[in-house]
This record gives structure tokens, C-alpha cells and sequence, in this order.
């Protein structure tokens, strides 16, 4: 268990509304008033509703043939993945953060951590808040919600507790102790971060049914109960901040391997290289939890901080062919990405590779013209795992060429409005 | 968290260096270090890079959308079919400026007018003004910073 930190710490949590609704809403004010889904790859079940569609009660993950009645009974406004204009979107969400606040931790497509020790020195925390939520409304056209706390924990807490409670108003800070007491009492055990619904039957058996009854838990006899990660949460709930940062605990809806270099690249042949490793570390980290991905995305860009070289930053995604986690097909896929954004000239900051769109070797979707993982490749990436795990770096893939590419089937695909030139959004 | 060696040799190549926050090294100014024989170029001090149209068009470059113009409506703004508009959403929109804006879920660029009433005014003598009723669903997309017209050969 970390010591308590003598300086008290504060965390925001940052999460888009109903993100990729709000995102195929952004270019259709027509559908404003309309309830709206999105669809997974292939068109199969929905994985995002809008306000509206959550209100008509259309389940979410529902396959989309056994909806489709309802959604034509309400006009739903049906769209399939578009995850170039989501992954657009998100970087524009993230790097405006990263002008507002000091520190970014990037959580996932749609939510990011903000660490804020400090802030609350020269400014009310929730008119920070509230400045971060219209800057993006204004900028974006996307709404947030802004969760304030002293952990990282309660700062996740207090977002799902802006999303409840209207009268917060999308920003709400638990800084203040009673305030937290008040909320806490009101918040289901199973809501809590890192508390899943298997963990918060167990709890419950306990008689643990709030978050403030978690708080006010033994950490040490949870520690022995359950896991040493829970009596964290514990402690993290009563405003101990024991996360830093960068640090997770749960499985990741998305990967991201990334660093700012030491020294400026200049050359493709270094930025492949680096390409390259973060793709094997992206790759490592999917396998060690047992996921596939199915999205992959490319960013690259110049520092943003001195003012006399030119600034360039871009990024660019690909539906994979067929769920991966083997490192060789994610190479193959991301070395034609890097020729689209690779531009001469620039002295290159920062790079990074995103896994997204996971899914789990159980829930795997196979299509007739992409076969599924095949036993050898799992059994050569264990290898390479395995190697790896023994002495780093002892096994790493070369640039592979090629391959051929399909088409899955997205009917409903609205425009890359944001990223091709030949399908902008037309006004009259 | 010391920094894992990815290359067979263990030598941590220098341009990947450790997983730091940008650093503030100083840029150097280019082809410094290039050395010609016989005479260097007379020019050599005077090199400064090369001009970036982003630079010069995009002041917000996360808040900065692109979107194509159809029709005639504003040809007396210079705007005209097939041009791209360059739409700032970082910037507030003000009395004159030309803006993109939702009317009743159409999507259209316009002159915004605030005074006497808010007022979308095209800049072609053969659309009406379009006053904006109380109650209208109206929203201002984003002001209109540059246009790029392509000329076609």
C-alpha cells in the first residue's frame, strides 16, 4: 500500500457524452431531435444509443435484426462504425485538453484523466470544469462531463454521478468531504471503478451495497477477502490518491503505445523503426489480456512548443481485415498508414500507435473471407511473449510487405467527413 | 521505469531516447551542419525553412473544419461551387462575419447579420435575406477564416 502523499492531490475525469453519437451528430443538425444508434463492425449490434435511444429502451449490444422493427417504428437514425471520424474527433478532444490542463493521461477513445494538483490554488475547480466542458462544446460541438476528485477513483465516481444527477449541471467536484459523503451514499457498489458485477455480488453479500459503504470497509480484511487492488479503491475512495497518473486496472477498450522521442526524427527509416516497436509493445500488452483488435491507428507530430519550427501532426486508422493480436499482421497493416502521414521536412516529436475496437478470443466474429487466428500464430506470438519476457527485445519483426485489402460491410457508413478530401460536409 | 532496449545489439538507439515529456532541446536552423565543397552557398545564412499554408490559415488547428460550398448564394463573397471553406469554431461569431450555420437541420454558409435582427443574408441579389424567427432551430456551426478557390486547368 502507498503511503498517504503529504500534498493533496486532485484529479479530473473527462468523458464525452455518448461520444460516437455525438460524433455522427456533429454534421447533421437534422438529427438533432432524432434518437440515433451506431452499429459494430459488420453491421452486427448496436454499441452506442444516443439520450434518446437510451430513453426508447433499445438495449445496448442488441443484434441489429432483432431491433430492426423498433428502430423503424422511433426513425432511428442507424449509422455504422465510423471510427475515422471518431478517431478524429478523439485526437482533437485530447490535444484541446492538453492545452487546458497540465497533464493528460489519455483512458480511452472518449474519456481522459487530467491531473489538476494545483489548479485549485488560482481557480474554483468546478468553474474549471465548467470552462473545459464549453471550451469542447464550442470548439467541437461535442458535450462532456467533467468528474473532479481528490483520487483518481472519486474523480470517476463523480463523472458517472454528473451523468445521473442533472442539477450537477456536467461538472461536479468531491473535493469537499460532505459533499462526497452525500454522493457516495447514493452510488451503487457496482458503479465504483475497477468493481465489477461478479465482485459486487460478493460485496454485496457483505452487506456492501454503496460506494460509501465500500469507503467504510476494513482496507485489511478486504485486502484478504478480495484483492490487495480493492483495498486500494478503498483507500481511494476516501480521498487517498493511490494511482498516479498513468497508472489502469482494468482491462483497456483500447490500447496506446506512445512516447515524445529523446531527440527529434528526421528520417522515415527511424520512424518506421520506432513504428515498428510500438506496434510489438501495442501487440504485447493486447495479448497479456487476451484480446484482439480490430482498428489501428498511426499518429505522428511535430512539437507543439517551439514556436520556430513547423508544426505537423497527423493521424490516420484501418479496419483490420480480421481481429488480430498477431504483431506480424499489425506491422503489415501499419507500415502503408505510416507512407500516407510520413511528410519530409519535419522534425518528428512524438509518435504512437492505437489498438482499438477489442474484443475477446471468446466473442470472436469470424467472416468467410478472413479466417480466424490460426493455432500457429497464436502459438508463434506466445513464443515471442515468452522470449521477450525472459530477456526484452531478444525477438522483433522486421517491415513486412503488403497484402491485399477487403471491404467489410458497413451499409450505414456516414462520410470521413473530417479526414477526405472528397467527402467534406456540403453546405449550400 | 528504465527504458527496455529493442534492438538485438542492447544499444538504445539515441533518437528514441527514454519515455520523457517533450524536452526543450533547441532546434537547430537546417543544413547547419552540411558542409560543400568549394564555396558554401551565399544563400546559406538566409535559409529559413519553407512556407507552411497552415501556418498561415489555421490559427486553431484542433478546432479547424473543413466543408465544400455549393451553389451560387455567395459568389459576391468570393465564394463560390466547389470552393472549401476553412471554419474556425474556436472563434465567436460577430455581426458581418460569414459563418457556417444550422437552420431547421440544413447546414449553410451565410452572412451573419445581429443588428436590427439575426439575420442570414446571402451575398447574391437572388436569395431574400433569411430573418431568423424566435424559435427557429438555429446554431452558428463555426465562422468561415479562409476560402480555398482551386483554379482549374
Amino acid at each position: 500500500m502507498h503511503p498517504p502523499t503529504s500534498t493533496p492531490r486532485c484529479f479530473a475525469l473527462v468523458d464525452c457524452n455518448n461520444f460516437y453519437a455525438s460524433c455522427e451528430r456533429l454534421f447533421r443538425p437534422d438529427l438533432k431531435q432524432r434518437p440515433l444508434v451506431v452499429l459494430s463492425n459488420n453491421d452486427g449490434c448496436i454499441i452506442a444509443r444516443c439520450a434518446l435511444a437510451k430513453q426508447l429502451q433499445i438495449p445496448m449490444g442488441a443484434p441489429l435484426h432483432q431491433v430492426k422493427a423498433l428502430l423503424k417504428q422511433h426513425r432511428v437514425a442507424v449509422f455504422s462504425s465510423n471510427y475515422a471520424l471518431y478517431g478524429d474527433l478523439s485526437s482533437r478532444v485530447m490535444q484541446t485538453l492538453e492545452q487546458l490542463a497540465p497533464k493528460v493521461e489519455i483512458y480511452s477513445i472518449d474519456e481522459a484523466f487530467l491531473e489538476l494538483s494545483g489548479v485549485e490554488a488560482c481557480q474554483d475547480l468546478t468553474d474549471f470544469g465548467q470552462h473545459i466542458r464549453q471550451t469542447i462544446q464550442q470548439q467541437l460541438g461535442l458535450p462532456v462531463c467533467v468528474g473532479i476528485g481528490p483520487s483518481k477513483t472519486l474523480a470517476k465516481l463523480a463523472n458517472h454521478a454528473t451523468k445521473k444527477y442533472p442539477q450537477f449541471a456536467g461538472v461536479l467536484d468531491l473535493s469537499d468531504v460532505h459533499k462526497r459523503l452525500h454522493v457516495l451514499a447514493r452510488v451503487p457498489v457496482h458503479d465504483v471503478w475497477g468493481v465489477g458485477r461478479k465482485l459486487a455480488e460478493r460485496l454485496q453479500a457483505m452487506e456492501i451495497q454503496t460506494a460509501l459503504q465500500l469507503a467504510r470497509a476494513c482496507p485489511q480484511q478486504i485486502r484478504k477477502k478480495f484483492s490487495v487492488v480493492l483495498a486500494r479503491t478503498i483507500n481511494e475512495l476516501n480521498g487517498t490518491a493511490c494511482l498516479t497518473l498513468d497508472e489502469v486496472q482494468e482491462p483497456k477498450q483500447q490500447i496506446i503505445s506512445s512516447r515524445s522521442f529523446g531527440q527529434r526524427v528526421l528520417d522515415k527509416a527511424s520512424m518506421q523503426q520506432a513504428i515498428t516497436l510500438y506496434i510489438s509493445r501495442a501487440a504485447e500488452k493486447l495479448r497479456s489480456q487476451h484480446s484482439y483488435a480490430r482498428q489501428l491507428t498511426l499518429f505522428l507530430r511535430t512539437s507543439r512548443f517551439q514556436s520556430q519550427d513547423p508544426f505537423y501532426g497527423n493521424s490516420v486508422s484501418i479496419h483490420l481485415p480480421a481481429p488480430t493480436a498477431d504483431t506480424r499482421h499489425l506491422l503489415q497493416a501499419a507500415m502503408p498508414l505510416l507512407d500516407q502521414l510520413w511528410r519530409n521536412g519535419y522534425r518528428y516529436a512524438k509518435a504512437g500507435v492505437v489498438l482499438s475496437d477489442l474484443c475477446e478470443a471468446s466473442g470472436l466474429q469470424t467472416s468467410f473471407f478472413a479466417p480466424a487466428p490460426s493455432e500457429r500464430s497464436e502459438q508463434l506470438m506466445a513464443l515471442v511473449d515468452q522470449l521477450n519476457q525472459r530477456q526484452r527485445g531478444s525477438v522483433f519483426f522486421a517491415r513486412q510487405g503488403k497484402d491485399g485489402d477487403w471491404q467489410m460491410q458497413r451499409k450505414f457508413l456516414s462520410p470521413a467527413y473530417t479526414t477526405r478530401w472528397d467527402q467534406l460536409p456540403e453546405v449550400n | 521505469m528504465p527504458f527496455a532496449p529493442f534492438f538485438a545489439s542492447q544499444q538504445q538507439p539515441e533518437w528514441l531516447g527514454s519515455p520523457t515529456v517533450d524536452s526543450d532541446r533547441r532546434a537547430l536552423p537546417l543544413y547547419l551542419n552540411t558542409v560543400a565543397a568549394g564555396f558554401p552557398s551565399p544563400a546559406q545564412d538566409y535559409l529559413e525553412g519553407c512556407l507552411d499554408l497552415h501556418e498561415l490559415l489555421i490559427k486553431h488547428p484542433t478546432a479547424t473544419f473543413f466543408v465544400r460550398a455549393r451553389g451560387d448564394s455567395m459568389r459576391g463573397a468570393a465564394i463560390f461551387d466547389g470552393d472549401i471553406l476553412l471554419v474556425d469554431r474556436a472563434l465567436q461569431a460577430q455581426h458581418q462575419d460569414i459563418v457556417i450555420a444550422s437552420v431547421d437541420g440544413d447546414m449553410t454558409v451565410k452572412r451573419l447579420l445581429l443588428q436590427p435582427q439575426l439575420t442570414l443574408q446571402a451575398a447574391n441579389p437572388k436569395y431574400p435575406p433569411m430573418v431568423i424567427a424566435d424559435g427557429t432551430d438555429f446554431e452558428v456551426f463555426g465562422v468561415v477564416s479562409s476560402i480555398i478557390h482551386q483554379l482549374k486547368r
